[in-house]
């Protein structure tokens, strides 16, 4: 179980996973439940237990269609699209890892490169 | 501040007659020791306590300070607590102001099963006032006993 | 000038152990007004107390201070040793050198030192103590009961049966309550019917009750012992008395298109009506919103077809003014509203019922006489789905966050009898726990499953369409096998959450009550004093403190009467005397004491005070009722002219007492 991981995954969602009682109403209600591995509920579940590596590892993570039915639904709250979108980014910070580091940019300035293109890079490539 | 060894100070708690005086009854029935510095003032709720008597309590020397009262929601008459917090808070921001030590004052929520908390409550206030040595600020040196 | 005598106690070695009980009463026998004072070997004992009372009466004493154990333990034996000997008991004061001196300290130089201190602020104290005398204040020996329904029945029953008059106020034109539309009950399976309808008729009968039905609370006066009530009669437009409850005119009444809350709109009734056959007091009422003559005046039959003349079309609302010793508030429950449920398409669908409305569904006196039809076409359902959960244990602004605890069993019991009466139908529950606390609960709910075989689903149904061939799409999670389903269903029963009676908020407010965030009323203590409000005199029965099923209900409408009874045996009651006073001289009428007081006790008059110059003026002053105050105390900080004090714990006394200690 990697924390940190979970840590990010807790604060960039901004989702208090306790809150969860286990209903499985998000899972119930999800229209591309067919399609996951793991599920809605799975995710909160997962990301509670810090095993969120797996997740991230998962196709599921791009199933998601963030159509919030889940979030609309949830009795206490949970919100599991926003904890499916959190471990998503997470994944893409994690490639960006290995992609972009501050001292590799002035070697792959272009002229024509639009500012706003480094600054999203940045963001979605970098930690 | 310096903290001096010697220094006992006296301290003042007001204990709801419902809640905290039982907690400290159980603390004596438990014998778990706390300082005697601690002497307690019995009053029917925590809301009972005006801020002026606190005053009146560093006024004349006392060195610290402790109100307890039942916990939130528990309150024997309902919503007294709920005053003594709201006033507490309001004292604390006036003592603030007139640069007193925060940790002279405190509000504490014991139960009549808490008298291990209690102990431990009183253990630390007066741990804590006696670190921060003794009250000269607020003491009114005409009212002091020669 | 003060005489005060100290009697320190050596508890046996409980105090003499750890601190110098010599000491202690030499010392504080130096103490300004201190005439004598001893040390005993038991204070509490026979001998001990013949030595307080001797040394009031010889030496003439003004106050006691005794340093012995908690107050909480001694205080009244000495306030009573006092009183015998011809001191007023509130003159004494107790010094706790036992639990907060000699037994959490070990040094005795030090704990003799802090027991000499607790001592002075003791005498420092009791030199401000003022006689106090506790009042009387008499007792009305009559009850009311706000609520009809089977908690509200069983707490007049109850109080009756000890002799004494009690009112029940009821909304509805009939009593009964919620019980009276459940089909059966769980776990035994009797008819609801059959164990209520008796009661009622018990009540209508019982000559020391009285059934204000189709009447309101309207307003709340006055204090324990002593309510003074105002009850609003609504106008039914048929004389009570005269009604025979034969039901002609419900039958000739040509407005039927009425929608029916008894069978919860799921058929029609008549604007004349009688909500059902065993209704109490069985007297028809006339729907003002429907009737043909009350609205243009055009009708009349129920009037021409009424051989025993009841009807009374220029019926008003009256007020009846009525006083009480006591009040029960046994206002009850409903279950949610379910609009804002669109994934369960309640409003969308006619085969979406709630519980409540399946109950009446299976009812024999239902809609269906008893036969379960789906309510669009009428046709048998195959496939029911129940859903638990619904708005209850919620977190948002749609539900409640409370389990509603009734529904397990409710729809175990749904379940298993409509396996029992139709095999044929495939049964479903959607459940996020199944909770079953109680006697033969768990029993109950396994027999559901192991054999009656209904299928228990962990999940949450998420999504609930309505097709176009009429059956409807039911998707739900399966937990435990991880997997969507999708389920072809004919009826869909939802167990709404249960939130208590929209009336209860205002009614708290009359009766100075409190309630909490959920508008359930809130109880004088959680475990121990579980059927009282915090105001006294005013007892809570049945679902309106909590949900509640009907044992449960009944046991606390008992409770409730013992309660209430216990209060009007008393001729009178003795108020606590150590309550808020006001000096008028002093107070500005502000209002500030009145907003803090959690017991309405405190109110303003106005008053005629003779002002210096020979005139005379009149100026707000707060009142204090010294038989609803309890003594908390919170007025007088609230008081910014400092008229507000609080006998037997005024500002002056604890003044004294922080003085001394910190002498």
């Amino acid at each position: 179980m990697n924390k940190n991981l979970k840590e990010q995954v807790l604060r960039s969602s901004g989702v208090n996973v306790l809150k969860c009682m286990r209903c499985g109403k998000c899972s119930g209600t999800c229209p591309s439940y067919d399609e996951m591995e793991y599920h809605p509920h799975q995710f909160v579940y997962m990301v509670e237990k810090g095993d969120i590596e797996t997740l991230m590892n998962s196709k599921s993570i791009y199933k998601c269609l963030t159509c919030f039915a889940c979030v609309e639904r949830c009795p206490r709250g949970v919100e599991p699209a926003k904890v499916v979108e959190a471990v998503r980014l997470a994944a893409v910070r994690q490639q960006g890892n290995n992609h972009l580091k501050p001292t590799d940019i002035p070697g792959m300035l272009d002229e024509d490169l639009p500012q706003q293109a480094i600054v999203t890079a940045f963001r979605k490539y970098a930690k | 501040m310096q903290v001096n060894d010697n220094f006992e100070p006296v301290i003042v708690a007001f204990c709801c007659n419902w809640c905290s005086y039982a907690g400290a009854d159980l603390s004596g029935t438990n014998r778990l020791n706390y300082p005697t510095n601690v002497k307690i003032i019995r009053v029917p709720c925590s809301c009972r306590v005006n801020p002026m008597f606190i005053l009146r309590a560093f006024q004349k020397g006392a060195d610290g300070v402790i109100i307890c009262g039942c916990h939130p929601g528990d309150c024997h008459y309902t919503s007294g607590n709920y005053f003594t917090r709201r006033r507490i808070t309001l004292l604390y921001s006036m003592l603030d102001f007139l640069g007193i030590e925060r940790n002279r004052t405190r509000l504490e929520w014991v139960s009549a099963a808490e008298g291990a908390k209690f102990a431990a409550t009183m253990e630390q206030f007066t741990a804590d006032v006696k670190a921060l040595g003794p009250n000269r600020r607020l003491e009114d040196l005409r009212c002091r006993k020669q | 000038m003060q005489r005060i005598g100290v009697f320190v106690c050596h508890c046996g070695t409980n105090i003499a152990a750890t601190v110098d009980v010599k000491a202690v009463a030499e010392a504080l026998g130096h103490e300004p007004g201190v005439v004598i004072s001893q040390d005993y070997q038991y204070m509490c004992s026979e001998s001990g107390q013949q030595l307080v009372k001797n040394a009031i009466k010889e030496q003439k004493l003004t106050g006691v201070v005794v340093c012995s154990c908690s107050p909480r333990m001694h205080e009244n034996t000495f306030r009573k040793a006092a009183a015998s000997a011809g001191l007023n008991p509130y003159l004494v004061e107790i010094a706790n050198i036992r639990e907060q001196c000699s037994w959490i300290h070990k040094d005795i130089a030090t704990a003799t030192d802090k027991a000499i201190i607790l001592g002075k602020a003791a005498v420092a104290k009791v030199h401000l103590n003022t006689p106090l005398n506790s009042m009387e204040s008499p007792v009305v020996k009559r009850a009311l009961v706000i609520g009809g329904g089977i908690a509200g029945i069983q707490t007049a029953l109850d109080i009756a049966e000890a002799g004494f008059e009690v009112d029940i106020v009821e909304k509805q034109p009939t009593i009964g309550g919620k019980m009276a539309q459940i089909d059966k009950t769980f776990p035994t399976l009797d008819c609801a019917a059959c164990i209520l309808t008796p009661k009622m008729v018990e009540a209508s009968q019982n000559e020391k009750i009285t059934i204000h039905s189709f009447s309101e609370v309207e307003d709340v006066k006055g204090f324990v012992g002593n309510f003074t009530v105002k009850i609003k009669k609504k106008a039914r437009y048929v004389d009570e008395t005269k009604c025979t409850g034969c039901g002609l005119c419900t039958e000739k009444c040509p407005m039927k298109k009425v929608p029916n809350e008894f069978n919860m709109g799921l058929d029609n009734r008549s604007a004349v009506y009688i909500p059902f056959a065993q209704a109490v007091p069985k007297v028809a009422t006339i729907d003002p919103n429907y009737c043909m003559m009350l609205k243009t005046g055009k009708c009349g039959v129920c009037s021409k077809v009424c051989s025993a003349g009841a009807i009374d079309y220029k019926q008003k609302d009256t007020i009846i003014e009525q006083k009480y010793g006591a009040i029960v508030v046994a206002t009850g429950f409903n279950p949610i509203n379910l609009d804002k449920y669109d994934e369960f398409a309640y409003n969308q669908c006619p085969d979406v019922v709630t519980s409540l409305e399946l109950e009446r569904l299976m009812n024999a006196a239902g809609p269906n006489g008893g036969t379960l039809l789906r309510p669009s076409d009428k046709s048998h359902p195959h496939t029911i789905v129940f859903v638990q959960c619904v708005g209850s244990r919620c977190d948002d602004e749609k539900g409640k966050p409370y389990c509603s605890k009734i529904c397990c069993m409710y729809t175990a019991k749904h379940a298993m009898l409509i396996r029992e009466k139709y095999p044929d139908t495939e049964v479903y529950v959607f459940y996020i726990d199944v909770r079953t606390p109680g006697k033969n609960f768990d029993e109950f709910y396994r027999r559901a499953v192991e054999q009656y075989n209904v299928h228990y689903i962990k999940g949450m149904v998420g999504k609930v369409t309505p097709k176009s061939d009429g059956k409807i799409d039911v998707q739900a999670s399966d937990l435990l096998a991880n997997e969507q389903l999708h389920i072809d269903a004919d009826m869909v029963v939802l167990a709404a959450a249960i939130e208590p009676d929209k009336t209860a908020r205002p009614l708290a407010t009359m009766l100075t009550t409190q309630m909490d965030t959920n508008d359930f009323f809130t109880e004088a203590h959680p475990k121990l004093r579980p059927v009282e409000s915090a105001t006294a005199g005013i007892f809570l029965s049945g679902a309106c403190q909590g949900p509640k099923d009907i044992p449960e209900t009944v046991a606390q409408g008992s409770a409730a009467a013992a309660k209430a009874i216990g209060l009007l045996c008393k001729n009178s009651i003795t108020c606590n005397p150590c309550v808020a006073h006001s000096n008028e001289l002093m107070c500005n009428g502000c209002s500030s004491c009145e907003k803090v007081c959690p017991y309405g006790a405190i109110t303003y008059i106005d008053k005629e005070f003779r002002m210096p110059d020979r005139t005379t003026k009149i100026r707000r002053v707060a009142s204090v009722n010294p038989a609803v105050c309890q003594g908390c105390g919170a007025c007088t900080v609230a008081c910014p002219s400092g008229a507000m004090d609080l006998s037997g714990f005024s500002n002056s006394q604890i003044m004294a007492e922080v003085d001394a200690i910190c002498k």
